[in-house]
């Protein structure tokens, strides 16, 4: 009778294994929730800043995105503040697809030769230069642009030097690594027998590669290159030092211009908390956010188009 | 399991190793006395070094300086979060500020000069000259007497205490037309020496061998035009206080303006001493005459 008593209790008392099981997901829930909060919080903060400008500051929302002229401290000739968001907005638009443009290609086929091609090499080679390529700090990427790439667009271009031109050539670097990693990635996840079944019909490699391989990655292949351009988009320091700072619409890839990104980093620290210049640049940085959540979109959606095929 | 509660042990050990540590080398303000001084960039090297020197001799003391703009500086002050906030302007002058909580106190003064890339070839411009290169009236060089190249116009951030001061005494309160902006002086100077055509606008103490200063209707950029007004390119370094200041704030301020600062300092670092002026200008850029030294 007892021992059946204590066999009872020893078997409805929680185990060390549920005890186990119940701190490693508190541990985990509560990670998770700090990283929500946080973000949430961030998301918060910056709409309330961004919002100010049209509900306290009375700026309409379509004056700020189709505006030409930015000049959030002078009234304009309709007497409200020259809020024009436009060049901004045009800039980085233009620098980050000009700068996917030119990695692309570049990154696949580095990502072709990794995989396919010679595996060996891209192994022992390649795949260490792209990683350091990552590791090299936007600002010593900037430092480049501003002593090697801008003087050489002078050169051959006249002008300044500061443009579109020379933020597409530093950027373009800055994202080759991270899209040529995850379009290698994409290539790897495509099934061995495809190419197996490829080889056997008859086709020669390029013929399985070009037929076969990139077919089978692209949806793969597209996440990295919108990754890439989400990475492009929301660059501030690198793109600032060589793009010239001029908000003003690019009439040419060597006029001097600016993006969202580095209206901001030369602006916030002249402009006081609560003011319209301040409120205008937090407006900026909603825009920012806004894009990098389409960012996201875009890669979810193209993820989950890969998925049904 | 044991070796687990090791790993525990050795992390709560760590934790609390890390909370004293923290504690220990807290901001503590009833021991040594210390005060946070925010804001321009162009006046921090001025505050620092004093600080420095101050602390040195009033040893307990402490003297944070950072930088952050102008904006930053006041609107900082403004708010009651710093001791101190440094200013190109007077607060008068800069948006969003309610000017009349802060105590102006006049540590430096400071001229600023028209620069050029030297391929232009210019060394004197005319008032209506300047305002015509930088509202975008006259775009080659040539059309002022110069080489034959482009106008490159660089510009300060926008709220820049630099470009405001410029746009007001230099451009008798024209606007500048939208061009490049830089956000710091030392890289306006390095542009405008590498990018032909290039003009720009730095404070004298940036002047150096790789750029070409302007004269202004044949008055040099020099100090002892500045003191009399006959450039007219110059504003006051301010330390704001909001109220009257006490304690080590007072006790600091007083020291900046003392004339071992000024004397040695401020001249050391490229400024003139507000003493040294013969003449005053208040928030709206009226001119007094004074008595000077």
């Amino acid at each position: 009778m007892k021992t059946t008593e204590q066999l009872e209790a020893k078997l409805k008392r929680r185990s060390k294994a549920a005890k186990l099981e119940i701190w490693g997901r508190l541990v985990s829930l509560t990670a998770l929730m700090l990283i929500v909060a946080v973000v949430v919080a961030i998301i918060g903060f910056v709409a309330s800043k961004g919002i100010a400008t049209f509900t306290s500051n009375h700026v309409s929302l379509w004056d700020f995105l189709s505006g030409k002229s930015w000049n959030p401290g002078v009234n304009g000739a309709n007497g409200k503040p020259e809020v024009g968001a436009l060049p901004m907005i045009v800039g980085s638009f233009l620098i980050t697809i000009l700068s996917a443009i030119v990695a692309t290609p570049f990154a696949i086929g580095t990502a072709v030769f990794m995989n396919e091609i010679s595996p060996n090499k891209g192994a022992k080679i390649l795949q260490p230069v792209t990683e350091l390529l990552v590791g090299i700090p936007s600002v010593v990427y900037g430092f480049i642009g501003l002593s090697v790439v801008v003087p050489t667009t002078r050169a051959i271009f006249g002008g300044s030097g500061f443009g579109i031109l020379s933020g597409t050539c530093v950027l373009f670097v800055m994202i080759l690594p991270t899209v040529t990693s995850m379009s290698a990635d994409a290539l790897r996840a495509v099934p061995r027998y495809y190419r197996e079944a490829s080889l056997a019909l008859g086709a020669t490699q390029w013929q399985t590669i070009y037929k076969v391989v990139l077919r089978a990655a692209t949806p793969g292949l597209m996440t990295a290159v919108v990754f890439g351009m989400a990475r492009a988009f929301g660059e501030a320091l690198a793109v600032q030092m060589v793009i010239g700072n001029a908000a003003l619409m690019p009439n040419s890839l060597v006029s001097p211009s600016s993006t969202l990104t580095s209206v901001l980093t030369t602006g916030i620290g002249n402009t006081v908390m609560g003011s319209l210049q301040n409120n205008a640049l937090w407006s900026l940085a909603l825009v920012l956010l806004f894009m990098s959540l389409v960012f996201n979109l875009i890669i979810r959606l193209i993820g989950r188009k890969g998925r049904l095929q | 399991m044991s070796k687990k509660r090791w790993v525990q042990g050795l992390v709560l050990v760590v934790l609390v190793a890390l909370g004293v540590y923290a504690y220990q080398t807290r901001q503590v303000s009833h021991a040594g006395e210390s005060i946070t001084a925010v804001g321009s960039t162009a006046l921090q090297p001025l505050v620092e070094a004093a600080g420095e020197q101050y602390t040195g001799e009033h040893l307990g003391t402490f003297i944070n300086v950072q930088g952050g703009g102008t904006g930053t500086g006041l609107s900082q002050i403004q708010e009651g979060a710093v001791q101190v906030g440094n200013s190109d302007l007077f607060a008068a002058e800069q948006k969003g500020i309610r000017s009349k909580e802060l105590v102006d106190h006049r540590v430096a003064v400071v001229g600023i000069t028209p620069i050029v890339n030297k391929k232009v070839g210019i060394k004197n411009l005319s008032t209506h000259q300047l305002i015509q290169v930088f509202t975008g009236q006259v775009t080659n060089w040539r059309q002022v007497g110069g080489a034959n190249l482009p106008i490159v116009l660089i510009n300060r951030a926008q709220g820049s205490g630099t470009r405001a001061t410029f746009e007001q005494f230099g451009l008798e309160k024209h606007r500048s037309k939208t061009s490049q902006e830089q956000d710091s002086s030392g890289m306006v100077r390095s542009i405008v020496a590498t990018t032909p055509g290039a003009i720009s606008y730095v404070a004298f103490s940036y002047v150096d061998q790789t750029v070409q200063d302007l004269s202004l209707n044949h008055v040099a950029p020099t100090e002892d035009n500045v003191t009399t007004n006959r450039w007219k390119i110059w504003s006051y370094e301010h330390l704001y206080t909001k109220g009257q200041p006490t304690g080590l704030t007072k006790a600091f301020i007083a020291y900046v303006q003392s004339p071992a600062v000024q004397n040695t300092l401020v001249r050391q670092l490229g400024y003139l001493s507000p003493n040294q002026m013969m003449v005053e200008r208040n928030a709206t850029g009226q001119i007094t005459q004074t008595e000077g030294n």
